[in-house]
């Protein structure tokens, strides 16, 4: 069997070498970045070294970096703010939604862009201060959202702006500064770094409730010892990530050729959020009348990893609610699965990709079409 | 793979050639086991592959990459598990210790809020208990914090008089991470379950270092750390009793992993090494104990022998192997510190080390200031030799007499003057 193909990259991506060099020597390192003996002034000095390499991946300076366990806590964090009101796009990931339990959405439209004049209408109705929360990129879609746009709407009513940017960062430009937000919430293990790693960039002037209380950490922001390693991690690959954002190119021509290839067998072919920007890795298409379910495990058998939506705890697939916040119809949410490329991905991916597909459509799609006139 | 050698000194054979005496030791010479501990070779091999190809996110339902990940974090999960002789169900990874520790305390709280809102704590808590009890306070929650006696333990008839029928929990540290000393966990158990209140301990420090039964020990949640167990930082895990079922409020929302308690990703490669460094210290706990005693003895002995005036602080006996805490009278602090550069030790914990203030934890033991600014935590691990010991051991007595030479309080208390009893004039 040829060599497994993984196109799974927004669920995690593959570490690169040389950032698995940098876990593993720190690894072997012992040092605990708050004591002041030297074995700890090394690894505080590795936590700075990789601070500052992860603010300038997303043009932000060291000491607006909040390094947490992940993405999922950075968002959480930064929706950790008590006595204000919290508006959400209705296609946030869960790890925004939940944490803002009870908070408004904010609709899409069918390309899945957040409504910017309901964004405006529903501001004007909040008596007090508020957070508007909008993640930069979405991850079933890729759609980019119009963060500046949401920025500038708040701002008018002094609002806050929490941006979850973990499935922008290291796939487009992302420069917080530009984007004026008050939080950005990354992920290292979404670019090529470990998991178990992330952060949250905060504006200088917006305060925080940390999460987790006590030792002081992160200067009073986020407490518990520094997960040394996993940041040295981090760091490297935002290095790194700056520097290869050109290869994202290559990839969104990869996926382009891919989806036109597709669209040559099936006309019509449901790729979702296309006409917008959208990530030069993502592409969430449909094969209707073809549960997602079949669809995956058809991939898994001919060994390529694709998804059926977020990685998230549940066993069985539910409905995508960011598919159905575009007001696309169970049945065809049902059919789309999400293929993710990254760094690593190749033609020879995209075309066993391709190749599984057209052969499954033909056993599978065409049939169930032809099924009923039969 | 093969996993590079450890950094850290290993004995003789580590020493320069030419300049060093054939025992003298690499160095500096890490003494700080408490703050952290060097990965053990055997739990960074366990995880390299998590690291490279098995990379997958243990949540993708989808394919082989999640699949294999999530087995090697259910088994890292059930090898946690059997270290304190709970259920593989009861067990909610963390990004370490200090979560673990603030869902416990503030989880429970809040989940049974309307019920109960007093908690009982201890005043040597470790810094994270603390600050999350002072906020629950500041959520009109009651805490009441135990004294301790001069050897560092809970007077158990106090704790039987501070649960009141308002009690939700108690929290008491396992070993403290200072003095190493080890509260009586069974019978704060018994206590705990005969009032009908919960059970929590932070075992960061005791965790793979002593014998924990959660059953026999009536534990209803135990924090739990990785690198304080020769595994990675970035990792840690509460156990949550699931009979009688003990309830709590998340504190990180999402996408519901660890049933909900804990939402994000799982560091899969993570997971693996607390996993593995959980199974290590199951099969080697007994005799790694043995031989930490007699290091930690010959390093005890070879300065009470050399040193007048030094003090023990912590009970001796109810006490992990790997740590001593020294107070030296008649030196100064900061002077002791500078003295032994090559030694990397504490002057307390790792998160209040960088202060000036003398550490809580003595005071709350009724250590004088002026001792207390002179302690030093020695903590010993795995990877302690002997030559390192008494290297250690040479540098400290060395530095002690110098700065004695050099104090006119030491000469005067040589010359048997009470130095309480003088009148200082002010200046």
């Amino acid at each position: 069997m040829a060599a497994p193909v993984y196109l799974d990259c927004n669920a995690t991506a593959p570490l690169k070498p040389a950032v698995i060099d940098a876990v593993v020597a720190v690894l072997a390192e012992v040092g605990n970045p708050s004591s002041v003996h030297r074995f700890g002034r090394l690894a505080r000095r590795t936590i700075e070294t990789a601070r500052a390499e992860i603010a300038a991946l997303v043009g932000a300076v060291p000491g607006q970096v909040v390094l947490t366990s992940g993405g999922t806590e950075a968002n959480n964090l930064a929706l950790n703010v008590p006595g204000r009101t919290i508006l959400v796009s209705a296609v946030e990931h869960d790890s925004v939604l939940r944490p803002a339990c009870g908070a408004t959405r904010i609709p899409v439209d069918r390309n899945g862009i957040v409504d910017l004049a309901a964004l405006d209408r529903m501001l004007a109705g909040i008596d007090g201060p508020a957070v508007v929360a909008v993640m930069l990129a979405n991850n079933e879609t890729g759609v980019i959202q119009p963060v500046e746009e949401v920025v500038r709407i708040a701002r008018a009513y002094k609002a806050r702006v929490h941006c979850d940017a973990v499935q922008a960062a290291g796939k487009i430009r992302v420069d917080f500064a530009a984007l004026g937000v008050d939080t950005l919430a990354l992920s290292a293990h979404k670019l090529g770094g470990p998991q178990g790693v992330g952060a949250l960039i905060v504006a200088d002037e917006t305060a925080l409730t940390p999460l987790l209380l006590g030792g002081g950490q992160e200067r009073g922001r986020r407490a518990g010892t520094e997960n040394v390693a996993a940041i040295a991690g981090f760091g490297v690959a935002a290095s790194l990530a700056a520097k290869d954002l050109d290869r994202m190119a290559e990839i969104a021509a990869l996926r382009d050729d891919m989806e036109a290839r597709l669209e040559r067998i099936l006309p019509g072919l449901p790729v979702f959020g296309r006409d917008v920007p959208r990530l030069p890795n993502t592409s969430c298409l449909a094969m209707p009348g073809v549960p997602a379910e079949t669809q995956v495990m058809a991939f898994d058998l001919a060994g390529i990893a694709v998804s059926a939506g977020a990685a998230c705890s549940s066993g069985k697939v539910a409905a995508s609610h960011v598919l159905a916040a575009m007001g696309v119809s169970p049945h065809i949410a049902g059919s789309a699965i999400r293929v993710s490329a990254g760094w690593r991905s190749t033609r020879a991916d995209f075309d066993r990709f391709v190749e599984t597909w057209i052969s499954l459509w033909t056993r599978l799609g065409r049939a169930e079409r032809v099924a009923p006139a039969a | 793979m093969s996993s590079p050698a450890l950094n850290v000194g290993n004995g003789s054979s580590a020493a320069p050639a030419g300049r060093a005496g054939a025992n003298e030791p690499k160095k500096p010479v890490y003494l700080d086991y408490q703050a952290t501990t060097p990965m053990d070779p055997r739990v960074l091999d366990a995880m390299l592959p998590y690291f490279v190809e098995k990379f997958g996110n243990p949540h993708s339902r989808n394919h082989a990459y999640g699949w294999e990940a999530e087995e090697a974090v259910e088994k890292a999960r059930k090898q946690v598990a059997d270290l304190i002789g709970a259920d593989e169900r009861e067990i909610v990874f963390t990004s370490g210790a200090t979560e673990s520790n603030n869902l416990a305390l503030a989880g429970v709280a809040r989940f049974y809020k309307d019920r109960k809102n007093h908690i009982v704590t201890v005043a040597t808590e470790h810094k994270c208990v603390l600050d999350t009890c002072r906020h629950l306070e500041m959520e009109g929650f009651e805490v009441t914090y135990l004294p301790v006696r001069r050897n560092g333990l809970i007077d158990l008839d106090a704790l039987k008089q501070a649960i009141t029928p308002k009690t939700v929990m108690v929290s008491v540290m396992a070993v403290n991470n200072e003095i190493g000393v080890i509260q009586p966990l069974e019978e704060i158990g018994r206590i705990c379950r005969e009032r009908g209140v919960f059970f929590h301990t932070d075992a960061a420090q005791a965790f793979g270092k002593i014998p924990l039964d959660v059953n026999r020990m009536n534990i209803d949640l135990m924090s739990i750390s990785g690198h304080k167990i020769y595994g990675p930082k970035g990792i840690g895990a509460l156990f949550v009793r699931r009979k009688p079922r003990v309830r709590l409020v998340p504190l990180i929302h999402g996408g519901g992993q660890e049933r909900g308690f804990r939402s994000g990703t799982l560091p899969t490669p993570l997971c693996v090494g607390l996993g593995e460094a959980a199974a290590i210290a199951k099969r080697e706990m007994a005799a790694e104990a043995e031989r930490l005693s007699k290091l930690r003895d010959r390093f005890y002995e070879r300065i009470m022998s050399r040193l007048p005036e030094v003090y023990l602080n912590g009970d001796l006996e109810n006490r992990i192997p790997g740590n001593l805490n020294l107070s030296f009278a008649y030196v100064e602090g900061e002077g002791l510190m500078m003295g032994i550069k090559d030694l990397s030790v504490s002057s307390g914990s790792a998160c209040t080390s960088a202060s000036l203030e003398p550490s809580y934890v003595l005071r709350a033991l009724g250590v004088d200031e002026e001792l207390a600014h002179t302690s030093l935590r020695i903590g010993f691990g795995r990877f302690t030799t002997e030559a390192e010991i008494d290297y250690a051991a040479d540098r400290i007595i060395e530095a002690v007499q110098k700065l004695r030479a050099m104090s006119p309080l030491w000469e005067l208390a040589q010359e048997g003057v009470d130095l309480k009893s003088i009148q200082w004039a002010a200046h």
